[in-house]
């Protein structure tokens, strides 16, 4: 039985569909294995070929993979909340609550959406230490640090513009605190707080306003950064390995032997 | 052949060639789409209708207000005052971050809840973070003898109103 499983799988990848789609074909040779990687949209972003020491566990500690992890959580639970969720002023609360009694499963995705976005800020600040204090951010990846600045930015940006979406007492006041702080910048500081809001005071327009950041925006502008902050650790020489032995005498370099195809 | 195409290409000094004029006025021409991109992006963005309430708000009849008292209006984000020298209207704004003030009648003052600031009910600060005077507001008696109270105006305090 596995036997014939296994045939007819090679049958579907030999067949002539199979090749259109994936071209790298079948075969598990050092060239296959590169090519599945870099004939694929999504993967050519990626290193072919990394040294297992790269993937332990105590080299990143995951973080952020796990940070990318609750990001797609967001998109997907965000997607299902928009669903239901009206950003006018007369309709934003009730719709929150809402999802929290009436909706199917609604309290769920919204407690998911909100417990990952809170995990998403521990994470990027958790991978930004990792990062530091291993010292990953130094020449040649002092580029990629500038692009995590910016992700950092953005995810706090997203969780700032997310706050004031339930239209309670908490958004209003938080968001009406939070952006008179942008109208102390000196000289464009009341133009900037004006067009945040849209207006004077956070009402329709700001709600709006921030609804429009936080959906669309916002999450566009993290996912552009952080593809070129993947597609940086491949030009950058892959992930950081800590060079803490000291070669022996007649011992061979294990960086020179694993060339990576860039 | 070659000779006479390096001539045609390097320029004397002080000239400049075919290729860069046109990439300068190629590069110009973008530069005042961009300035023009971004005032259009910044007009857009500014609302110029906007459904907020009016700054103006009626308090109504002086006599309302007895003497030595500070009302609050929530909605209008006002307090009025009332004192021996006469009416006078504050900014229930606190002028740190944008939250609303209380006046608190045991211990005289007005204070905030978001950041500790205090003042006193003629808007000086007592204590707190807030880095400005609670400011007077623009106040009048209309024809129909009601308060009027300008919240988009600011005076010089110690503008009483003496009816």
């Amino acid at each position: 039985m596995p036997g014939k499983i296994d045939k007819i799988l090679e049958q579907v990848e030999q067949s002539r569909v199979w090749r259109s789609i994936f071209r790298s074909g079948r075969g598990t040779s050092t060239l296959h294995n590169a090519l599945a990687i870099q004939q694929s949209v999504f993967l050519h972003l990626f290193s072919t070929k990394v040294r297992k020491r790269m993937l332990s566990f105590s080299s990143t500690w995951y973080l952020g993979t796990l940070t990318l992890g609750t990001f797609f959580i967001l998109i997907v639970t965000g997607v299902l909340l928009m669903l239901y969720y009206h950003p006018s002023v007369p309709q934003a609360y009730a719709d929150m609550k809402d999802l929290q009694f009436v909706v199917s499963s609604g309290l769920f995705l919204r407690n998911l959406h909100r417990w990952s976005a809170q995990a998403m800020v521990f994470l990027v600040f958790a991978h930004m230490f990792k990062v530091f204090y291993r010292g990953a951010y130094r020449a040649p990846r002092e580029f990629n640090w500038v692009i995590g600045v910016v992700l950092l930015l953005i995810t706090l940006l997203l969780s700032y513009t997310g706050y004031l979406l339930p239209w309670d007492q908490l958004a209003y006041w938080a968001i009406t605190v939070g952006s008179n702080i942008s109208a102390a910048v000196p000289l464009v500081g009341s133009k900037i707080h004006f067009l945040l809001l849209g207006g004077n005071q956070v009402d329709a327009n700001a709600l709006l306003r921030f609804y429009v950041l936080h959906c669309l925006i916002l999450p566009l502008a993290a996912l552009l950064f952080v593809a070129v902050h993947f597609w940086r650790i491949r030009k950058d020489g892959g992930l950081y390995v800590h060079q803490s032995e000291p070669k022996k005498a007649g011992a061979v370099d294990e960086t020179e032997l694993v060339k990576e195809v860039q | 052949m070659a000779e006479s195409k390096r001539l045609e290409s390097t320029p004397a000094s002080g000239e400049i060639n075919r290729r860069a004029f046109f990439a300068k006025i190629g590069l110009g021409s973008l530069a005042i789409a961009a300035a023009g991109t971004a005032g259009f992006a910044y007009q857009y963005l500014s609302p110029n209708v906007l459904y907020e309430p009016s700054p103006i708000v009626n308090l109504g009849k002086p006599e309302d207000f007895a003497l030595d008292s500070v009302t609050m209006d929530p909605n209008a984000a006002i307090y009025l005052v009332h004192i021996a020298e006469g009416f006078f209207a504050l900014s229930a704004i606190c002028t740190h971050l944008g939250c609303l003030t209380a006046w608190n009648q045991e211990l005289g003052m007005i204070k905030c809840p978001c950041h500790g600031s205090e003042f006193t009910r003629t808007g000086v600060k007592i204590a707190g973070p807030a880095p400005k005077p609670l400011p007077w507001l623009k106040t009048w008696v209309s024809d129909e003898g009601e308060l009027m109270v300008d919240r988009s105006t600011d005076i010089h305090p110690l503008q009483f109103l003496r009816i």
